[in-house]
């Protein structure tokens, strides 16, 4: 990453002039206050006792023979345990360190942008554990179809603003977020949910989520030995995929994103920026992005509201346009058959963000065995657990 | 002409001793022939300088009334392309400043570089990002240069003085102080504070400054008058009166009337 923010073309800081001094300042408190020991100390130690990390790697050995009969293309796939953390998801790793930081700051007021629920529910609890008022922009779409989370939310004391803006879903719960944001800019800190964003948010909140590819690494050598040959997370922002990948991107390890193609790659109604995106500018980011001739932004679809983004974070893109990554897209239907599969072989109910992760295994077994000549070694990240889905599952289960 | 056209302009408001009364409008909103109607009203009732607004689909920072019209205007056919339209047909009416004010994802999707002699072609003399500071876009301001158009930086109240010297590095035409922290279209923003900050940067850089930014109404036009800037935007109160009414000669009546009597408060 380069000082202005960029990985490779994209990233960088495409904001409104009164925002810019505020990201400059964060940007300083990451190098000052979160790269350095009291706070990592402080941070983990919180991961520890209150997240309950570091979460387990499971070997889903059915999982691996129900999706390979045979045995031949994949081999051992093993499991990140996210959905063990505390609130249920990866988000709770960033959103505790963020208000951390909030707090060290001196800022008196946290607000988030969510779309499934999952950071919304993230940043109300760290709130709530740190004693900072909280509020929480989701669009109106998701606030129907989350409505545990809502509830969840409105438990731990935060404020949840139903968003009825554009499409009503995460990407104008996120304008939103920023206009709060704009005018608060003051007293209040915007915790972003994933790694996306204006520079340093991409950065920051990767720093906040390798936790999960470090510990991933180091069990996988303890367990398993040596390292993956493969490691696959699902992608809407990216934010557990650039924290599982981070640990690997310097191992002979292929790295695979699995992201929503919603109702096809062929219809207007999908999620998959990075395998249909074109370069733009979304949220402060240049990146890849849905959009149309006019550079109006298109609203995405999926079935999971997590990844219902029509931008990515900039690192993928970046990892995308260099190779180091790859990035393929599974739809709606395929994400939820795997969800019911992952449910009966391994007796764990997975989110419908982590379920496109899983679809996505049959696919990459084939290429990783083709690149091997042997079973792929799989670790694959479980970002959430899906007990806030049980109303969608149930809708969209023939 | 292009950026000398602003240097006229400032320059002939000066000698009248009052500031640039500067016209927002969304484009298409709520179709292109009564943007270019609108455009022209407001021109012919003493607005200065029209800033056209490029609808786009995730206005972050515009508040409701510029977001609303956005979407309208996106849905009746407002784009860039309807923007460049617009001016084109004020231009063969007018020889007032005309300024671009857009999003950067519009510019990038029409091609960042085709963008600045398209521009220059359509007559528009300056361009505002709302969402380039000054650390990205070289590129596109170097393109932009080359066609002798005017890139309008943008100065916040969170904007502390060292920022203040790189923002206005190099500016030609004016600078744009935003007068509060926030969203187009807000209520109570701290104008005297505001006109005061606009002044000391105008003296500095010896580049006019106009103050935009919750300026709903003759009233605060005149108290920013009073304090002695350079120019006065008003945008959302434009947008509002034009939403208000039914057919295009109402809405056209409406901006002559508005206009109007923001002229008479800035004398």
């Amino acid at each position: 990453m380069t000082a202005l923010g960029y990985y490779g073309e994209f990233g960088g800081r495409f904001v409104a002039e009164t925002l810019v001094p505020a990201l400059a300042q964060l940007e300083r408190a990451v190098h000052e206050i979160v790269l350095r020991e009291p706070f990592q100390r402080e941070w983990r130690d919180l991961l520890s006792s209150y997240v309950g990390r570091p979460t387990p790697l499971w070997r889903a050995e059915r999982l691996s023979r129900a999706v390979d009969p045979s045995g031949d293309l994949l081999g051992e796939l093993w499991l990140k345990r996210e959905d063990l953390c505390h609130t249920g998801a990866h988000k709770i790793n960033n959103a505790l360190g963020q208000v951390l930081l909030a707090k060290k700051l001196g800022k008196t007021r946290v607000i988030a942008e969510t779309g499934a629920g999952q950071h919304g529910v993230a940043t109300a609890t760290a709130a709530a554990m740190m004693g900072l008022p909280c509020a929480v922009y989701m669009g109106a779409v998701d606030v129907a179809r989350q409505a545990p989370n809502v509830a969840r939310m409105r438990l731990l004391g935060a404020r949840v603003l139903p968003v009825e803006s554009g499409s009503r879903t995460l990407k104008d719960a996120m304008n939103e977020a920023l206009r709060d944001w704009v005018t608060h800019v003051a007293d209040t800190h915007y915790c972003v949910g994933s790694a996306a964003g204006p520079h340093p948010y991409p950065m920051l909140v990767a720093e906040l989520q390798r936790v999960i590819g470090d510990e991933a690494r180091a069990e996988w050598a303890e367990g398993p030995g040596g390292l993956p040959d493969t490691v696959v997370a699902c992608v809407g922002g990216g934010s557990n995929a650039i924290g599982m990948f981070r640990a690997f991107i310097s191992d002979p390890v292929e790295l695979y994103g699995v992201e929503a193609a919603g109702e096809g790659l062929d219809t207007e109604r999908h999620a998959a920026t990075l395998t249909r995106g074109r370069v733009g500018v979304l949220h402060g980011a240049r990146t890849l992005v849905l959009s149309d001739d006019d550079g109006q932004i298109l609203e995405a679809h999926s079935v999971s509201a997590g990844l219902d983004y029509p931008g990515v974070g900039p690192e993928h893109a970046a990892l995308l346009r260099s190779g180091r990554a790859k990035y393929l897209a599974v739809t709606d239907a395929e994400a939820v058959a795997a969800l019911h599969l992952v449910a009966r072989t391994e007796g764990i109910l997975v989110a419908l963000e982590t379920a496109h992760a899983f679809a996505g295994l049959p696919a990459i077994a084939r290429a990783e065995h083709a690149r091997l000549g042997r079973p792929a070694r799989v670790a694959l990240c479980l970002s959430g657990r899906g007990d806030k889905d049980l109303a969608t599952v149930a809708e969209h289960t023939p | 002409m292009t950026v000398e056209r602003l240097d006229q302009c400032f320059a002939a408001c000066r000698a009248e001793k009052r500031p640039a009364l500067v016209i927002y409008l969304t484009v298409g909103d709520p179709s292109v022939d009564d943007s270019v109607a609108c455009a022209l009203a407001a021109l012919a009732a003493g607005a200065d300088i029209l800033e056209l607004g490029v609808p786009f689909s995730d206005p972050s920072a515009d508040g409701p009334v510029i977001a609303a019209a956005s979407q309208r205007a996106i849905r009746a056919g407002g784009s860039l392309r309807a923007a460049l339209e617009v001016a084109r047909r004020v231009r063969l009416e007018s020889g007032a400043p005309l300024v671009l004010f857009s999003y950067v994802n519009p510019l990038i999707a029409f091609g960042e570089e085709r963008l600045p002699t398209a521009l220059a072609a359509a007559g528009v003399d300056a361009v505002l990002v709302v969402d380039l500071p000054p650390e990205e876009g070289t590129a596109l301001r170097a393109g932009l240069l080359r066609e002798s158009l005017a890139v309008v930086p943008l100065i916040a109240p969170t904007t502390d003085p060292e920022r203040e010297r790189l923002v206005l590095e190099g500016a030609r035409g004016f600078a744009y102080y935003v007068s509060a922290t926030g969203v187009t279209g807000l209520g109570d923003a701290p104008l005297s504070t505001a006109a005061r900050r606009a002044r000391a940067i105008a003296d500095k850089s010896s580049l006019p400054v106009v103050v935009g930014f919750g300026v709903d109404g003759p009233e605060k036009a005149q108290l920013l008058a009073r304090a002695g800037v350079d120019g006065v935007v008003v945008g959302s109160a434009i947008v509002k009166a034009i939403a208000a009414e039914p057919d295009g000669a109402a809405r056209v009546q409406a901006v002559t009337a508005l206009v109007s009597s923001l002229r008479r408060a800035l004398v």
